[in-house]
């Protein structure tokens, strides 16, 4: 176990320690001690590893992160896991805006709430919430899913493309061209999985399904006032 | 473009201490705000009746001329407490008495706040420089607001600094950008509001002072506010009594709230809060969109 | 019959606001409900380079010899913070312009061009193609609202990174990708399904402001070990303040684009109705760097209506390092050239008009996905056209430098011009030809 005190080290340093691993090495654990609200603690992994920070984190924890497992032991800033490609993330507090933005792969596990746009512009990336998320979230969803044990905020999956939304609690409102669909056996059975994977217990069908309603996939004139 | 902190303490043995501690959250959001610093701290004094100016002057301002000129028309008592270049004038008179009469006599100098228990400090610089220039580390207060700046579309100049008061024990400090603010200025001047700079965030602070001053609460004050102003703003508000917090619907400009038995703070970015005493164990949230947080206030 | 004198009539007479194009254009709205889209940049007259004369040489004043008596073009960007900044040799790079919104082989044409030149080349708003990386010796990777294809191996391949607040033809607008062009490539590289409308994020994703891109910035060189250039690409809006705060933002270079600079497909009322033309924009964005302290450690470059070496000259005379072309790139490997005449008509347009490049159907193969029309561009040919604009341009560059006594272009200065305007005069900050009269400079 590597363990790395922020207090101490440089950021810069422990990034790119982390960063710097290499296929060979044994040691790919790191404890990350007293981040103290620090940004970009953990971005641009890239490789298999296991990361624990131990407190709370500022903008843009993991970001980019690719292959490596990240687990934050508090709250995290804005940007929370932003264009993740793979790997886990995981929050045992709440995330500020943005967890997840335009992530492209891997699963983003957010113990408590999200503030808004969690999921904005999401391009592939699973993100389970165990609390409520904020408004405009699945902003411009293009695919992945985002599942939420708690409630969400207005304006859920405005403009939405192919990104499949799962609410277990209520829902403010809906933004543009997001409309609830059937939930099947089919989406029973995903949602089960991905929430085994996010180490979640909940019961899938307590949950509603939300998606696109594609009227905004070509313009028409009709449709302006959703614009 | 800036950072905002605000601290209130809860337990009133923490108010030794506030200044300490604000300094260090204001030092903290330098990075966002490189140009100038501001703080707004309230101190109540002990003696009943008292009100206090803060004026700003030249470097080699005659403070002790501007004391006696006071003591001799107000109060022979009043006590006048340099900082850098800002004095902060303690005594027994009427509030308007006093600002006219300095108004008259020392047009050279600039108020900065005026009311009973509230004490402006702004500057140009680093905010660590700045914060060593007042001494904030060893003063006490009840609350305080402060403000670390990135100038955006107007000048870089102590006036353009945060936090801008506009009514007596009343500050506002801004992060973000308002759209409307130019016909808005207009409007307030119309209405007998002094707007001494092209800043967005004075129009912010003056049209608050208008509506209190019109007899709206602070709430009205901010819900009008909430329609009125347009464009991306997250505000903190100082009042005698406390301090309020409020963002904008769309709310892209970040903002974190934290609180413990002795303690509640506000700041643009965690990092500002995380050497606050008891930080680890606070309870941690962020202000929704298009609601307004008090505290006393 | 008496043969009546025919009553003399005024001579027909256009309004000048409601002119063909005018009209023309309200028919269209009326019929379709729809507004207008097109590419390119502002089309309408507006205060231009042209307006600019130097001055040259005379007896106070002694030229250099050409060819002879060196004349340095080389010019290095992005020094501020990074590890490995850009060296270009010619002060003229190409613009951002997605694979999306031009075909492959266009995009593999601007590499090689650029690359015989010794210059860069930029992606756009779908990401980094293996081709673009593989034909481009320097490549900046542009970083924009919608993130379509961002990766950190992408990142990391980069020779610089390009983030981008906004674009000339729209400041305050995204990307704009109609359907026909989303085939099953973009649409891959993209992350939507194909053939669908592709709507835009005006906004970045994770921050707003320039206190917040200070954080962004400082991830991205985490996540790239502080080896690259961040560029901060802005539309001239309020070119001061923009310099300004980008400089204390962090960047290492700012991109700045006037509104004649194009698009590939946007409102047209945004084009020619929102943003400030290049010439108006360069004064104050180098007078924030010299107030910054930062001329020349932190390096501008211009783009928006850049077609020749004489324009390439005024900018650099003006403050800034570089200038970057979109427009002049296309039009060198063949974009709205005569020989497809025939076609342009068939659309109803003209060669040298042709700018509805959202529809894919560019009969010269450029902004298009129709594997037939797109082959009808060869990248080699096209390439070597390109490195002959670029070679064009900056001997052009050199003999007015050398003829204004200059041994590098970079020692062209605002006192080696006068307007032949008002207009000029006092956005260049530069005198009225004949007089020493600069508009708005010392009180009038």
């Amino acid at each position: 176990m590597i363990d790395i005190d922020l207090a101490e080290e440089t950021l810069r340093n422990a990034n790119k320690r982390m960063q710097g691993i290499q296929p060979d090495d044994n040691e790919r654990s790191f404890i990350l001690r007293n981040p103290r609200g620090a940004h970009a603690v953990a971005a641009g992994l890239n490789a298999p590893m296991d990361v624990t920070i131990e407190g709370h984190v500022g903008f843009y924890c993991a970001g980019m992160n690719k292959e490596a497992e990240v687990t934050v032991k508090g709250h995290a800033g804005v940007g929370l896991a932003e264009n993740m490609m793979s790997g886990q993330v995981r929050v045992t507090g709440n995330a500020s805006e943005s967890a997840g933005a335009t992530g492209h792969g891997g699963l983003l596990v957010i113990e408590g709430d999200t503030s808004s746009r969690c999921g904005i512009s999401m391009k592939g990336i699973d993100i389970v919430v165990g609390g409520s998320v904020g408004h405009m979230s699945a902003f411009m969803g293009q695919a992945g899913c985002l599942a939420v044990l708690g409630d969400a905020g207005p304006s859920l999956g405005d403009s939405i493309y192919e990104a499949r939304l799962y609410v277990r609690g209520k829902v403010d409102s809906l933004g543009a061209d997001c409309k609830e669909k059937e939930m099947t056996a089919h989406h029973l059975d995903k949602l089960g999985r991905l929430l085994d994977r996010a180490q979640i217990s909940a019961n899938p069908r307590d949950f509603r399904r939300y998606g696109s309603a594609r009227q905004l996939y070509h313009f028409k004139i009709d449709n302006v006032g959703a614009y | 473009m800036c950072g905002i902190v605000g601290l209130y303490a809860k337990n009133p043995a923490f108010r030794d201490s506030l200044g300490a501690h604000l300094a260090t959250m204001l030092v903290e959001m330098s990075d966002r705000g490189p140009d100038s610093a501001g703080v707004a701290l309230y101190r109540p004094t002990a003696k009943a009746g008292t009100v206090k100016l803060v004026v700003y002057g030249a470097q080699d301002f005659d403070w002790q001329a501007l004391r006696l000129g006071v003591a001799k028309a107000f109060d022979p008592d009043v006590d006048l407490d340099q900082r850098g270049r800002h004095a902060v004038i303690t005594a027994t008179a009427g509030l308007e008495d006093l600002r006219g009469w300095i108004a008259e006599h020392h047009p050279e100098l600039r108020l900065v706040s005026a009311g009973e228990t509230i004490e402006i400090f702004k500057e140009k610089g680093h905010p660590r420089d700045v914060v060593q220039h007042f001494g904030l580390e060893g003063l006490s207060g009840s609350h305080g607001l402060g403000h670390t700046r990135m100038a955006t579309e107007s000048a870089v100049t102590t006036e353009h600094s945060h936090p801008f008061s506009t009514g007596r024990d009343l500050c506002l400090v801004h992060n973000g950008s308002l759209s409307n603010h130019n016909r808005l200025r207009a409007r307030l001047r119309k209405v007998g509001v002094e707007i001494k700079t092209d800043n967005d965030s004075e129009v912010a602070a003056g049209y608050l002072a208008w509506r209190l001053a019109e007899g709206d609460s602070l709430t009205e004050a901010l819900d009008r506010g909430m329609r009125e102003l347009d464009g991306f703003y997250t505000f903190a508000i100082g009042t005698k009594e406390g301090f309020a917090v409020l963002r904008d619907p769309i709310a892209c400009k970040h903002a974190v709230l934290a609180e413990t038995d002795d303690w509640v703070a506000m700041a643009t970015e965690y990092r500002a809060i995380a050497p606050l005493p008891g930080a680890d164990q606070a309870e941690i949230w962020e202000p929704q969109p298009g609601r307004i947080y008090a505290w006393g206030a | 019959m008496s043969q009546q004198p025919k009553t003399p009539r005024t001579q027909p007479r256009s309004s000048s606001i409601y002119d063909a194009y005018a009209l023309s254009e309200i028919r269209r709205a009326a019929a379709t409900g729809v507004y207008d889209i097109r590419g390119g940049g502002a089309k309408r007259p507006m205060p231009h380079f042209d307006d600019l004369l130097f001055l040259g040489a005379s007896m106070s004043r002694y030229p250099l010899e050409g060819y002879r008596e060196t004349c340095n073009t080389a010019v290095t960007l992005g020094d501020r913070f990074a590890e490995k900044p850009i060296e270009l040799k010619i002060p003229i790079t190409i613009a951002g312009m997605s694979f999306g919104s031009l075909s492959g082989q266009a995009k593999e044409a601007l590499g090689r061009g650029a690359s015989a030149m010794g210059t860069s080349t930029t992606t756009g708003d779908g990401g980094m193609t293996p081709e673009e990386r593989g034909h481009s010796t320097q490549l900046v990777y542009q970083y924009l609202p919608s993130r379509y294809g961002m990766n950190p191996d992408d990142l990391r391949k980069a020779d610089a990174i390009e983030v981008v607040v906004g674009q000339g033809a729209k400041p305050g607008g995204g990307g704009m990708l109609l359907g026909q062009k989303i085939n099953e490539r973009v649409a891959r590289m993209r992350t939507l399904p194909q053939g669908i409308d592709q709507r835009s994020a005006c906004r970045h994703p994770d921050w707003t402001g320039p206190d917040d891109l200070e954080i962004k910035i400082h991830e991205l060189r985490e996540i790239t070990n502080w080896q690259k250039p961040i560029y901060c690409k802005i539309g001239a809006s309020r070119p001061y303040f923009d310099t300004a705060l980008s400089i204390k933002a962090g960047a290492d270079v700012v991109v700045l684009d006037g509104m004649q600079g194009g698009t590939a497909a946007t409102q047209e009322v945004f084009i020619e109705h929102v943003g400030i033309p290049t010439l108006a924009a360069i004064r104050p964005a180098v007078q924030a760097l010299i107030d910054a302290d930062m001329h020349r450690k932190v390096q501008l470059v211009v783009s928006g209506g850049i077609r020749n070496g004489a324009d390439v000259a005024k900018c650099l005379a003006l403050g800034a390092d570089a200038v970057s072309i979109g427009t002049a790139a296309l039009v060198a490997l063949g974009d709205n050239d005569p020989r497809w005449e025939e076609e342009y008509e068939a659309l109803g347009t003209k060669a040298g008009c042709y700018d509805d490049w959202h529809e894919g159907l560019d009969p010269a193969g450029i902004t298009t996905q129709e594997p037939e029309l797109a082959q009808r561009l060869h990248p080699v040919e096209a390439g070597r056209r390109l490195a002959n604009l670029l070679a064009v341009m900056t001997l052009e560059c050199q003999t007015i430098a050398r003829a204004n006594g200059k041994s590098d272009v970079r020692n062209l200065e605002p006192e080696d011009l006068v307007a032949l305007t008002v207009e000029a005069a006092a956005m260049a900050r530069v005198p009225l030809a004949g007089t020493d009269w600069i508009p708005g400079q010392g009180g009038f």
